[in-house]
């Protein structure tokens, strides 16, 4: 069983769409005798960093999500929450990751003007851990996003916009991609299976 | 590296999808979660469905088609047609689609664009500006085309962006249906007074055409937006990908 973890965050239906294609069980959730439950847990999010950490915390989702031991994969802001900081809204987050998440800039690349949010599909390079099982270097997936994690010892996958950022993390059971593999197409799909191996 | 997007438009009628596409390999041409289905395994990067339909009953069904695109599809879909107000967006979204466009309501009604993105977040707001070029000035039109509003296309794009539009899907009401080509400068400026992503509607005719709007002595445009070419299969998405990465124009293969 996978526990969606329910904080309001927008689009949720995507992930449990992507869930129901692959044949999955899942519930969603915000209590946290459900969740605890649960094999594996996905924290999506779509949304701003300062009200997706106020509602986290206002349901005692925080401290539940520290001290998980269960597998979690935290999905664009979702991986961003369990990142240290986020310039948005000068936010603390849940710092599982030391990772700060800063936000693009226009004008980083002298002569090229960067389009925010970066949106649209790019390649996922230097992939590491078996969420990636059967996934090339260099596929494509579907990102949408204004803020964006640093490089650290942490990042499982790299992708270049402007300068190379985190879009994926990992540390223990706990992972985090900035791109929707639910909405990446098949090999989108092929991490979230992945994902569903993992208890 | 970021890649061009290629964007299939499917007009909506009444759930079905409108006569006249004449789509190869196809066993219902109506249905449009079938024809969705076959442009994302061609290689589509996201979908447009436009409501059509001109009946209440008909506009009722477009939801339900919604959340059964959004269960089927597993690449990312905007929808649009007949939104005029935040709860309109709120339906659609919550059926399962990705991104709301936006057109003659938000020309009305500026702030539906805020009410929109601060419920939903910026990314999944697409401003719709159709716009005809009278005497040098490119004004922007409502209604299909059919009439003139007060606003300007440089100053509306502009104000929508501060508003938290998250792209903006320019149509040339000129080149549109004329299969002569994209209204390049058009795009080049839009592409350089922004900072969000510009989409590319309206002229497509031969590969040749997006090639130019999406290439950055061209258009500079994001993505390219069509229907007719790729519906009659004039233009297939396969061979039009091989043909932009062959201009060196980065594209999802």
């Amino acid at each position: 069983m996978t526990g969606i973890i329910d904080y309001e965050a927008g689009n949720i239906r995507s992930v449990e769409n992507a869930l129901k294609r692959l044949g999955a069980e899942y519930v969603l959730s915000s209590d946290t005798e459900v969740l605890s439950s649960c094999d594996r847990l996905i924290l999506p999010g779509v949304g701003e960093a300062g009200w997706a950490m106020e509602k986290l915390r206002a349901k005692d989702l925080e401290g539940f999500v520290r001290a998980t031991e269960k597998p979690l994969l935290g999905i664009c802001l979702g991986m961003q929450l369990l990142c240290s900081w986020s310039e948005e809204g000068d936010t603390g987050c849940i710092g599982i990751f030391e990772n700060k998440v800063r936000r693009f800039r226009p004008d980083i690349v002298p002569g090229v003007k960067l389009k925010i949010p970066h949106t649209g599909w790019n390649s996922i390079t230097s992939l590491k851990t078996d969420l990636f099982d059967g996934i090339r270097e260099n596929s494509f997936m579907y990102f949408v996003h204004s803020y964006f994690a640093e490089v650290s010892g942490d990042t499982v996958s790299v992708t270049e916009y402007g300068h190379p950022f985190s879009s994926a993390l990992r540390k223990g059971n706990f992972m985090g991609c900035q791109f929707h593999p639910e909405k990446s197409g098949d090999e989108g799909e092929r991490i979230i299976a992945n994902f569903l191996k993992m208890s | 590296m970021l890649t061009k997007r290629i964007i299939p438009c499917l007009d909506i009628k009444d759930g079905q999808t409108v006569k006249g596409v004449n789509f190869v390999s196809l066993k219902s041409v109506g249905d449009p979660v079938e024809l969705a289905g076959a442009y994302s395994a061609q290689g589509a990067d996201e979908l447009v469905f436009l409501d059509i339909s001109a009946t209440l009953e008909g506009r009722k069904a477009f939801p339900e088609l919604v959340a059964r695109i959004a269960r089927h599809i597993n690449i990312p879909f905007t929808v649009g047609g007949g939104i005029s107000t935040a709860e309109d967006a709120s339906v659609l979204l919550r059926a399962g689609a990705d991104k709301v466009s936006v057109n003659s309501a938000a020309v009305r009604n500026p702030d539906l664009i805020r009410e929109i993105a601060s419920r939903f977040g910026s990314q999944c707001v697409v401003l719709a500006i159709d716009a005809r070029n009278v005497d040098g000035t490119w004004r922007v039109t409502t209604h299909g085309g059919s009439r003139f509003s007060d606003r300007e296309l440089f100053s509306w794009a502009r104000e929508a962006e501060g508003l938290g539009a998250g792209e903006i899907l320019f149509t040339s009401m000129d080149h549109d249906g004329t299969c002569q080509g994209y209204a390049c400068d058009v795009y080049r400026e839009l592409s350089r007074i922004l900072d969000i992503p510009v989409i590319a509607s309206g002229g497509a005719g031969t590969a040749g055409h997006i090639i130019e709007v999406l290439s950055p002595e061209g258009g500079c445009a994001d993505a390219a937006l069509a229907a007719s070419v790729f519906h009659y299969g004039r233009i297939l998405i396969p061979d039009l990908k091989r043909q932009i990465a062959g201009h060196g124009i980065p594209v999802r293969l």
